[in-house]
């Protein structure tokens, strides 16, 4: 039977409306290598999932199932009531114009200035005049604060400042989802803390959904509504950050060491 | 333990292989349809024409006068100096401008694809693309190879009149040969076939030259030593088949136009 079929007979069953991320069993392999061995995971409308865990546990290939950079060996994944596994094509672009995508390095394209890599986005999914799109990209560039950056090259640009441009272009389509692949990976404290506290306002100001992936505690602190542990493929605790660090998991109590607050 | 490790290889290859027609059937699928890159479009052709211009001039130069230092000689001793246009020109028309333009694009533009898009793909850029709902693809790979498809004819174009002007220079300073006996006996040597069927090869040797070199490097995995490796395979192979290809088209437009 064809997914479309699938979806429109009912077969399936989609999750209530106010979850928007709904992934069920998931499991992802790459040779014999079991990376993902059944998550499940649920993200409501309007909060901020964080999955936490240790460098190679799988935390990106989860988060890349959601847009469909992967797709899975085995289960469901439901993103705003859709089978984002099954899609393809004008749908999947479709999907993928609702959420928006902080990547590790921020995936800036290098041979275009700030202006243009958010230009580059506008001026193909909207219709906008030229004036118009450059109001925009400043707006966006003033909600992250650099807007003295936008003729500059991502080579010019420190570490914290791509990753807040890279946000800025990430949210230029206004998206209902926002992904966060280790957005404080490599930065100072003080740009982690500039970089959490958008994150967060991004969440508050605008209503966007989304999921971290981060092993910064402090970066988690700021931003979590609800915490999960990935750990052998799965996910072993859930719950507030406090209730996740308190997990009597041994995975998660070494990962955590020593008492959070002492961090902040 | 050698049996294994020649097995390995030996389906990594099979398994490369398939990947690779593959990624040439997402090309056929994919370049007639929108979006419609033009403007990268152009951006490539730039890059594969007027920024490859002073490198095909010098090879076409080096090819014009060196053909004919070489043959200069052999044909004064059996008195045929005379002949000398002709030959340079179907030397160059039908085989040293097309195959020497061709090497010589595959050795700047591979080298040049293969590292743009590993880095692209090793830094998530492609991914982030991909998830912007621009179709990579689209921007990248097709545009690339119809600048190469488009271009090669063009730079054969320019690589066959250096050579023959090199050439002509060399004749005019040695052999005293004038410009119009030169350019009549050198054209009259030529069928409009060959002209059309040697220079348009250059066409398939653009699309091999541009297919290997953006599959090499959007299909890189890893950092920036596996980069570095698909650039440098990306001239190697694309090279190689370039001759490979020569050889294929030569016989078939023999049977088909001698």
């Amino acid at each position: 039977m064809k997914p479309e079929a699938s979806i429109q007979t009912g077969v399936l069953h989609p999750p209530p409306e106010d979850v928007l991320i709904d992934i069920r069993d998931l499991h992802k392999s790459f040779g014999d290598r079991k990376v993902l061995q059944g998550v499940n995971l649920q993200v409501r409308r309007g909060t901020s999932a964080v999955v936490l865990g240790g460098s190679g546990t799988g935390k990106s290939v989860l988060i890349k199932h959601i847009v469909k950079l992967l797709t899975p060996d085995k289960g469901e994944v439901w993103v705003l009531g859709k089978r984002a596994d099954l899609l393809e094509g004008d749908e999947l672009d479709r999907l993928r114009l609702s959420i928006g995508y902080l990547f590790q390095s921020g995936a800036l394209f290098d041979s275009m200035t700030v202006y243009e890599n958010m230009d580059f986005i506008l001026e193909r999914h909207t219709t906008l005049s030229r004036q118009e799109r450059e109001a925009r990209i400043m707006e966006m560039l003033r909600w992250v604060r650099l807007e003295h950056t936008v003729h500059q090259y991502p080579a010019e640009l420190s570490g914290g400042q791509r990753k807040r441009v890279a946000l800025a272009r990430a949210i230029i389509l206004e998206p209902q989802i926002m992904l966060y692949d280790e957005p404080t990976t490599g930065l100072d404290p003080i740009s982690v803390r500039t970089v959490s506290y958008l994150i967060r306002r991004l969440q508050r100001e605008r209503g966007v959904t989304s999921i971290a992936i981060t092993h910064d505690l402090l970066c988690a602190k700021i931003i979590t509504d609800e915490a999960h542990f990935l750990y052998g493929g799965k996910l072993v605790a859930s719950g507030t950050l406090d209730e996740v660090r308190h997990s009597s998991h041994p995975a998660v109590r070494e990962f955590f060491g020593e008492d959070l607050n002492s961090l902040i | 333990m050698a049996f294994e490790a020649r097995e390995s290889i030996f389906w990594e290859l099979v398994e490369r292989t398939g990947a690779f027609a593959g990624f040439v059937a997402e090309f056929f699928r994919r370049f007639w349809r929108p979006p419609y890159e033009w403007k990268e479009l152009i951006n490539q052709m730039d890059e594969a024409g007027s920024r490859s211009f002073i490198l095909i001039a010098v090879t076409g130069l080096a090819i014009g006068v060196v053909l004919s230092m070489q043959s200069r000689g052999t044909l004064i001793r059996f008195g045929a100096e005379s002949v000398l246009p002709s030959l340079l020109a179907l030397s160059v028309i039908k085989e040293m401008g097309p195959v020497f333009t061709s090497i010589m694009l595959a050795g700047r533009l591979g080298a040049g694809m293969g590292a743009e898009l590993g880095s692209m793909r090793v830094t998530e850029q492609i991914d982030a693309l991909e998830v912007a709902a621009l179709k990579p693809f689209n921007y990248l790979v097709v545009t690339r190879v119809l600048a190469c498809m488009i271009m090669f004819p063009v730079m054969t174009i320019f690589t066959d009149v250096i050579a023959l002007a090199g050439g002509f220079v060399d004749s005019a300073i040695n052999l005293n040969m004038d410009y119009r006996i030169y350019i009549d006996t050198a054209l009259s040597s030529l069928r409009f076939s060959d002209i059309l069927v040697d220079t348009g090869k250059t066409v398939i040797f653009g699309f091999i030259v541009g297919m290997v070199s953006c599959f090499l490097g959007y299909t890189v995995k890893g950092g920036t030593r596996q980069v570095g490796q698909a650039a440098m395979q990306a001239v190697v192979f694309s090279s190689l088949l370039v001759l490979l290809a020569d050889v294929i088209v030569v016989r078939i437009s023999m049977l088909l136009f001698s």
